[in-house]
């Protein structure tokens, strides 16, 4: 008997996906690797991944290796036996073995199934089309990102979290994306129509074509698809279709096996199958009825599974409210429970702002909350889901719930006392309208959003200081609170955005005078809010406010970056990346002469000379600058580099002179100040050696023309670049260049780099101002141009000639 | 007050309003700065932040605050303690102005810095 050779009983794993390991992991926890030796079989020949993550891999968020989350040593260290790439073909219940696809048999004595889930596939014609993926495994993603490297068209058919991130995916990877849903609504099953149209009207905004109430006829093509057609007619053609209509548990093999199955795999709160020796996990189980395809309760499986193997018998697994989010960038989605009120003494509470574009409905039944929808703003989402789960009485809360926590919980008024208010106070100083105006035009045209009570009245539509009142009495008039809002720091009550429109509407020129027209609450602000206002003055009145250099990071006060020792780096402008002997040999000299410990080449084609004291910091750029050489702005929230590659002055494959187009685009902007620091790359060919595709304006040129790509970022979150436009002159290149960075500049909030302002706004906002509006391109260009008439001196030159010298000097100690 | 061991650092203009800049001598081995708050106060402090050393003195100030300038630790000029949710300190070191001259108490003969 096996039990007399080897101490340890067998544990076979059917399965090498989350669900599957997860419950490895836990019963490693509870010593389980003493009790059992344990081989495991994995269809896909990967080690264990995080398939949530697929979304993030498409849309280039993350890499494939990010989302393992055992590595094939992690297997090895802790003796488990991984066969991946060989499926279970059988199991054999009499004799306690399995039989994988090439031929091995071993033998168990527990066994876990975790076979998952397949995608739903219709029976429509063209199915098997080459072109035609799920999103289900890597390798679908796989086949997804080559079509979005090869092709242009793309159609997901399914409208649920997964379509929505499949085609949210591919639209970054580059494609133009329609989707395809058989309902009216997108993710019906987790979203109400309100909140569901306004996903849908954001993703539109993005870029995403949407053909809802849209049944799939066939898939059609020769030899490769070509296009859907729908059953009303309409044809969208496509060159990959991904299909993402749901998923089915996969028991092919539990049934094969004669398990007790329903729509999964029978399982009880134990999770055994209905046979005791065998267990089951995830997506391929079907437990009091239910069927599972999110993944908190698989975790819930894993641990109570775990137990059972590990011998501890009294875990239950229950299954309990659950709560979805979508995956994708600047877009919140919150859904738990209750959609809509399912009977007469069920309540709903919504607040809905479409100029915020915020949406919050809970759904009350017998004083318990059973369900919540949020769009825009979902801060409050898990709490929500706790007090669900908690069977917490909320009737105390009932009028302030749908406003959060924060508000719920404080329990304290909201807001000036309207009601108590005469109705000739005024509200809107600009435009001199009362609190009678506004209450009278809510009551008598049934205003419901603020965008309303600004276009009847006009309350709060030039300075916007208001804005918050009206908001408040807006909702005191239609029976509402006023909710919570981001404000740009404690300092102060006003958004980032009225802060700006405040500025130019009240033509505040000074930060003093900021203060004392918004009301703030410390008399000089904060480390936050002071280099936030001097950007937001300095780029409103360019020539007239002065610089504060005491709001400034120490970075831009002393131009050049402090390091962890505190000394400084020092990077010289190299115009598109280009050098000469005689500079080269100007920065050896000061290496030599400062004996500088380091010399580093940057990743934008500069050279860094790192470990300055800061005492010696004028005598460098005294000595740079005699050799020709001016900051190189490395250290500012402003231009840093232009990157370049050689392009057709000697590349083969150059279509256009990127280097020289780099050096025009670098002399045009060098020295702007903009909200977060900015860097641009131009690459001669498609082949983008520069790297122009994750910058935040990208030039790549292409025969006969130019591509300029915005938007990009290289950082913690990667994210290319979406293509604004294809110009055939460098001329225009300048220009719209010029005009995008300016509308950066007057637009984005303090801090933002450019790729979270595009995701914000959205391409097409960005589109219409710059490239379809001649008149507002030539404005904004205009304006960048008269900005930099006062930004364009070299603040090292400064320096040398005596500026801020007590900056560079210690106190003389008597 | 007794003059023993109070040294003249310069006068108060030589410290830009809402600016600090360092002595050249140590204390105690450990840097020291000079601060000038927006409304003529004056402070001073071992320029080192309780978190990983940063130079105080080249940070944003704020009210009677610094802001760190390597991690944005903020730490109160009165008494050198982080604010919370932060912890930790940094030693002050008393300071006096007369007829426009700051003064520090400097107990230890600095050494050249």
């Amino acid at each position: 008997m096996t039990m007399e050779r080897n101490p340890l009983m067998r544990l076979v794993v059917i399965g090498n996906g989350m669900a599957a390991m997860r419950t490895v992991e836990e019963l490693l926890q509870r010593d389980g690797g003493a009790l059992y030796s344990i081989t495991v079989f994995g269809a896909e020949p990967h080690p264990n991944y995080n398939r949530i993550m697929l979304s993030c891999v498409l849309a280039g968020d993350k890499s494939f290796d990010e989302t393992v989350i055992n590595t094939r040593e992690w297997y090895a260290q802790n003796g488990i036996t991984l066969f991946s790439g060989d499926p279970v073909a059988a199991v054999d219940r009499e004799a306690k073995t399995v039989t994988s696809q090439s031929g091995r048999v071993v033998a168990y004595d527990k066994l876990l199934i975790a076979t998952g889930s397949r995608p739903l596939a219709p029976s429509i014609p063209g199915l098997g089309l080459p072109g035609v993926c799920a999103f289900r495994d890597i390798n679908d993603v796989e086949t997804m990102l080559e079509a979005a490297r090869t092709k242009s068209r793309a159609v997901v058919i399914g409208g649920g979290l997964l379509g929505l991130e499949a085609a949210w995916g591919l639209k970054q990877r580059g494609m133009s994306v329609a989707l395809v849903h058989l309902m009216p609504t997108l993710m019906e099953r987790q979203l109400d129509v309100p909140a569901a149209q306004m996903l849908q009207k954001a993703l539109d905004r993005r870029g995403i074509s949407f053909f809802t109430s849209g049944q799939t006829e066939s898939i059609t093509g020769d030899g490769h698809v070509e296009g859907v057609q729908l059953g009303d007619g309409r044809y969208i053609p496509a060159d990959l279709v991904v299909l993402a209509i749901g998923i089915r548990p996969n028991i092919d093999l539990a049934k094969a096996a004669g398990l007790q199955i329903g729509r999964g795999i029978t399982v009880f709160d134990d999770m055994r199958t209905s046979d005791p020796a065998i267990f089951a996990v995830g997506e391929c189980v079907e437990h009091r009825g239910q069927v599972f395809g999110l993944v908190a309760p698989l975790w819930d499986q894993a641990k109570v599974c775990a137990s059972h193997l590990a011998g501890e018998a009294t875990a239950a697994f229950a299954s309990k409210a659950l709560a979805t989010s979508l995956k994708i960038t600047g877009i919140d989605v919150f859904s738990a429970g209750a959609l809509t009120a399912a009977d007469p003494d069920d309540d709903e509470i919504t607040l809905r702002d479409d100029a915020r574009g915020i949406y919050k409905k809970v759904v009350l039944r017998e004083g318990k909350l059973v369900g919540a929808v949020l769009y825009g703003d979902v801060t409050d989402g898990q709490w929500y889901l706790q007090l669900m789960r908690d069977k917490q009485d909320v009737s105390v809360w009932r009028e302030r719930l749908v406003f959060g926590r924060a508000i719920a919980e404080t329990g304290k008024p909201v807001g000036p006392d309207f009601a108590a208010m005469p109705d000739d106070t005024q509200i809107c100083g600009c435009n001199g309208v009362s609190k009678g105006t506004i209450c009278k035009a809510v009551r008598e045209k049934n205003l419901t959003t603020l965008a309303d009570v600004r276009a009847h009245t006009k309350a709060s539509a030039s300075c916007g200081q208001c804005t918050g009142q009206v908001e408040a009495l807006l909702a005191f008039v239609t029976g509402g609170v006023k909710t919570a809002k981001k404000t740009i720091c404690a300092c102060t009550d006003q958004s980032h955005d009225e802060v700006r429109a405040a500025i130019v509407g009240k033509r505040l020129k000074t930060m003093a005078a900021v203060r004392a027209a918004l009301g703030w609450k410390t008399p000089e602000g904060c480390q936050k809010c002071r280099p936030a206002l001097n950007y937001y003055l300095l780029c409103a009145w360019p020539g007239e406010y002065v610089d504060d250099l005491r709001s400034r990071f120490v970075n831009e006060r002393v131009h050049a970056n402090i390091q962890k020792d505190g000394t400084y780096s020092v990077i010289p402008r190299m115009w598109g990346g280009v050098t000469t002997a005689a500079e080269l040999r100007a920065i050896a000299d000061v290496a030599d002469k400062y004996a500088v410990p380091t010399v580093k080449v940057t990743g934008g084609q500069r050279i860094d000379l790192l470990g300055i004291k800061k005492d010696d910091l004028p005598s460098v750029w005294r000595d740079l600058n005699r050799a020709g050489m001016v900051s190189g702005h490395a250290y500012a929230k402003g231009l840093r580099t232009v990157k370049t590659c050689v392009g057709s002055e000697w590349c083969r494959f150059g279509t256009q002179d990127s280097t020289g187009l780099g050096i025009k685009l670098e002399k045009l902007c060098w020295g702007s100040w903009t909200p977060h620091k900015v860097k641009l790359a131009v690459s001669g060919c498609p082949r983008n050696c520069a790297e122009a595709t994750i910058k935040d304006v990208g030039i790549v040129c292409v025969e006969g023309g130019f591509d300029i790509m915005i938007g990009g970022n290289g950082g913690i979150e990667v994210r290319v670049t979406d293509k604004l436009a294809r110009v055939a002159t460098e001329g225009e290149v300048l220009e719209i260049t010029a005009a995008f960075l300016q509308m950066y500049r007057e637009e984005a909030h303090y801090l933002e780099r450019t790729a979270p302002w595009v995701a914000r706004i959205g391409l097409e906002a960005i589109r219409r101002r710059v490239i379809d509006d001649r008149t507002e391109r030539q404005a904004l260009f205009d304006r960048f141009l008269y900005s930099q008439k006062f930004a364009q001196t070299d603040p090292w030159a400064e320096r040398v000639a005596g500026s801020e010298a007590h900056e560079f000097a210690p106190l003389e100690e008597v | 007050m007794s003059t023993a061991n109070w040294n003249k650092v310069g006068r108060l203009e030589s410290i830009p309003v809402r600016g600090a800049r360092r002595l050249c001598s140590l204390y105690f081995g450990r840097p020291v700065a000079v601060f000038r708050t927006g409304d003529d106060q004056i402070f001073a402090l071992v320029d080192e932040c309780p978190h990983k050393k940063g130079p105080l003195s080249e940070g944003i100030i704020a009210g009677d605050t610094v802001a760190c300038p390597l991690h944005g630790m903020v730490i109160g000029l009165q008494d050198g303690v982080a604010v919370a949710p932060d912890e930790g300190a940094v030693k002050t070191v008393p300071v006096s102005v007369i007829e426009g001259e700051v003064y520090l108490h400097l107990p230890e003969p600095g050494a050249p810095g």
